[in-house]
C-alpha cells in the first residue's frame, strides 16, 4: 500500500512545498507558519490585502528571502540550501517590470537569457519562439522604453520563460493592464499549464484567480485564512448567490432582524459602506421577504452569483456577521 | 552560497554588451583627456615648473595621472552606475530570480569596474608612450599597475556603495575622499619632500599612494623593495573589502 517508491513519486509530484514557514522582519511578522503545497501542473493563487505577506512568500520560493523558521522546498530541494539549482528551473515575473530601457525587446530577452548560461544558438531559437508566443514580434526591435504597458508586461513574462521553466512564479501579473492584454496573458498561462508548467501567482483580481487557479489561499497578516478551489470556497463559505441591497445600519436591523425571526437563521451578510450583501442559495424567496418586510415599498437590489471577491471581503475586509 | 565565476561573468557580460553599443562615444574622450592634460602641462605649467624630484614636470606627472585615470574609471562604475542598477533600475532584483547569486553579482560588477579602469588607465598609458614619457622597454611593466589600481578602487567603491542609503552621499565620496587623494597622494609633488616626517607613515594609509608609487617605479624602470609593500597593500585591502562586501551585498539584496 505505501511502499517507499510510491512515496518518492508522490513527493516529486509536489513542486512547491512550504512547511510551517515564518518570516520576521524585526518585530514584524510578515509570514506566520504558512503551509503550502502545489502539485506538478497545478496553479495556486495567493490572495490577500496589501502587506499580507504574498510577495515575501514568493521571494522565499526563489530564495531572495530566507525563512526565519521552517523551510520551502521546490522540486524537492530546500531553496535556502541550493538556490542556484532551484532558480535554474523556475521563472519569475516580478511585480515591477525590470527591463533595460535603451535596448530592444529582442536584446532584453538575450541579455536576460545569458544569466541562465544558455548557448547563443539556443537563445536565438528561444527568443524567436517567445516573440510569437507573447505576440511581441511587431515590436521585436523597438527599444523597451518606447513600449506600451501591455508590451512591457508581456516582455517581462517572456523573459521569465526564457529557460523553459517547470515552475512559473507571477507576482500580480496583470495589475494595471487593459482587458485585452489581460485576456492574452491568461490564455498564455493556460497554454503553459496545458504543457505541464506549474504556476504560483499572487493577485488582487478575484476574477483572475477564479479563471486561472485550481486552488487559492487567502492570506491575511501572514497567515493562511482559508484554502481551496475557488468555487468550493464560495459555496462553502457563503452561498451560490448574492443579493445586494442599499440600506442604513438601522434599516438593516429592522429589515434583516425580521428576516432572521422569519427563519433566516444562518444567512450570511456583509456590509460595505451603505450596501449590504446577503448570501443565499435561494434568492427568489429572500427577495420576496425583503419586499414583505419593507411593507410594499420598492427598494433597489441586485441579484448576482457569489464570487471570490465576496469570500475575500468576508475574510479580510469588513467583518462578516452571521444572522442572529 | 558560493561564487560561480561563469555566472559572475554573465553579470560582467551584461555591462559589456551595453557598453559595446556606445564604446565609440565613450572611449574616445578617454584618449582626448590625457592628450589635453599632458599638452597643457607640457607647454603651459611645464614652462614654469621645469623640474620635479629631479625629472621634467610632465614626466613626473604622467605615472600618477595614469593611476588617477584608472581610479576614476573604476570609481564611477562601482558607485553611481552600480547604485543606479541596484536602486533605480532594480536590475539585481531581476538577476536574483535566475541562477546568478549575490556573490556572482559582486564579482561581476568588480570585474566590470576593473575593465573600465583598464580602458581609462590603458588609454592614458598609450598616450604617455606616444608623448615619450615611458622609459622603454622597462616601462612596459607599468601596464600592470592599471588593473591593480582598478582592483583597489573598485573594491573600495563597491564596499562604500553597498552601504549607501541615497545617491546624494556619493558626492562625499568624491569630494572628501577621491579629490584629496588626487591632490595629496604623490601625483603632483613628491610627498616625501614636502610632508613633515611624522606625517609620512600616516600618509601610507592613502590608497592612491601605492599604485602611484608603483607607477613611478614602473615608468622609469627603477624598482625598489617598497614595491612589495605597495602590491601587498593593494591586494590585502582589496581582499578584505571584498570579503566584507560579500556580506553587505547579501544584506542589501536579500532578506
Amino acid at each position: 500500500m505505501s511502499n517507499p517508491e510510491s512515496h518518492a513519486d508522490e513527493s516529486a509530484s509536489i513542486v512547491v512545498e512550504a512547511d510551517k514557514v515564518s518570516k520576521k522582519f524585526g518585530d514584524r511578522i510578515a509570514v506566520d507558519g504558512l503551509d503550502l503545497a502545489v502539485p506538478r501542473g497545478g496553479c495556486l493563487g495567493l490572495l490577500g490585502p496589501n502587506g499580507a505577506g504574498k510577495t515575501t512568500t514568493l521571494q522565499m520560493t526563489y530564495g531572495v528571502s530566507r525563512p526565519t523558521s521552517g523551510a520551502v522546498r521546490v522540486f524537492g530541494i530546500d531553496v535556502a540550501k541550493n538556490t542556484r539549482a532551484v532558480c535554474s528551473r523556475l521563472g519569475v515575473t516580478l511585480q515591477e517590470n525590470v527591463l533595460i530601457d535603451t535596448i530592444s525587446t529582442r536584446d532584453n530577452l538575450r541579455i536576460f537569457g545569458r544569466y541562465y548560461r544558455l548557448s547563443e544558438a539556443e537563445l536565438s531559437q528561444r527568443i524567436e519562439e517567445l516573440l510569437d508566443f507573447l505576440e511581441l514580434r511587431s515590436h521585436a526591435d523597438a527599444p523597451a522604453r518606447t513600449l506600451s504597458g501591455g508590451y512591457k508586461r508581456r516582455l517581462s513574462v517572456a523573459m521569465s520563460l526564457i529557460n523553459k521553466p517547470e515552475l512559473l512564479i507571477l507576482d500580480e501579473p496583470t495589475t494595471g493592464l487593459d482587458p485585452a492584454v489581460r485576456h492574452t496573458l491568461w490564455s498564455r498561462i493556460r497554454d503553459l499549464r496545458a504543457t505541464g508548467t506549474t504556476v504560483l501567482l499572487t493577485t488582487h483580481y478575484m476574477d483572475e484567480a477564479e479563471r486561472l487557479c485550481d486552488r487559492v489561499v487567502i492570506i491575511d497578516q501572514g497567515k493562511a485564512m482559508i484554502e481551496g478551489a475557488p468555487r468550493d470556497l464560495i459555496e462553502q463559505q457563503l452561498a451560490r448567490e448574492a443579493v445586494e441591497v442599499d440600506c442604513t445600519e438601522q434599516e438593516e436591523l429592522t429589515l434583516f432582524g425580521k428576516l432572521v425571526d422569519d427563519g433566516g437563521n444562518g444567512l450570511k451578510r456583509l456590509r460595505a459602506g451603505n450596501r449590504v450583501m446577503l448570501f443565499t442559495d435561494d434568492s427568489t424567496t429572500l427577495v420576496e421577504r425583503i419586499h414583505q418586510a419593507d411593507g410594499g415599498a420598492r427598494r433597489p437590489f441586485v441579484v448576482r452569483p457569489a464570487n471570490l471577491e465576496d469570500v475575500f471581503l468576508s475574510i479580510t475586509g469588513t467583518g462578516l456577521r452571521e444572522g442572529a | 552560497m558560493s561564487l560561480s565565476l561563469p555566472h559572475a561573468l554573465t553579470v560582467w557580460r551584461r555591462n559589456a554588451s551595453l557598453y559595446q553599443r556606445t564604446w565609440k562615444t565613450t572611449l574616445l574622450p578617454n584618449f582626448f583627456e590625457p592628450v589635453f592634460f599632458l599638452t597643457a602641462i607640457g607647454i603651459g605649467v611645464g614652462a614654469y615648473i621645469t623640474e620635479m624630484a629631479g625629472v621634467p614636470y610632465i614626466e613626473y606627472l604622467a605615472p600618477g595621472l595614469m593611476c588617477v585615470s584608472a581610479m576614476n574609471g573604476a570609481s564611477f562604475e562601482v558607485t553611481f552606475n552600480v547604485f543606479i542598477r541596484m536602486v533605480y533600475e532594480k536590475t539585481y532584483d531581476g538577476v536574483l530570480t535566475t541562477p546568478v547569486n549575490t556573490d556572482d553579482i559582486l564579482v561581476g560588477e568588480v570585474l566590470w569596474g576593473l575593465t573600465r579602469s583598464c580602458l581609462y588607465g590603458g588609454g592614458f598609458y598609450v598616450v604617455a608612450i606616444l608623448f615619450g614619457l615611458v622609459t622603454l622597454p622597462v616601462g612596459l611593466l607599468a601596464i600592470f599597475i592599471v588593473p591593480l589600481a582598478g582592483l583597489l578602487f573598485a573594491s573600495i567603491g563597491i564596499a562604500f556603495t553597498l552601504k549607501m542609503p541615497t545617491i546624494d552621499l556619493f558626492s562625499f565620496y568624491f569630494t572628501l575622499f577621491l579629490t584629496p587623494m588626487f591632490l595629496f597622494a604623490g601625483v603632483f609633488f613628491p610627498i616625501e619632500e614636502r610632508f613633515p616626517d611624522w606625517l609620512l607613515p600616516l600618509a601610507e594609509i592613502l590608497p592612491l599612494l601605492h599604485p602611484v608609487r608603483l607607477s613611478h617605479m614602473a615608468f622609469s624602470g627603477e624598482w625598489a623593495w617598497i614595491a612589495f609593500w605597495d602590491v601587498g597593500y593593494i591586494l590585502v585591502i582589496s581582499a578584505a573589502l571584498l570579503t566584507w562586501a560579500k556580506h553587505s551585498v547579501r544584506k542589501r539584496l536579500m532578506n
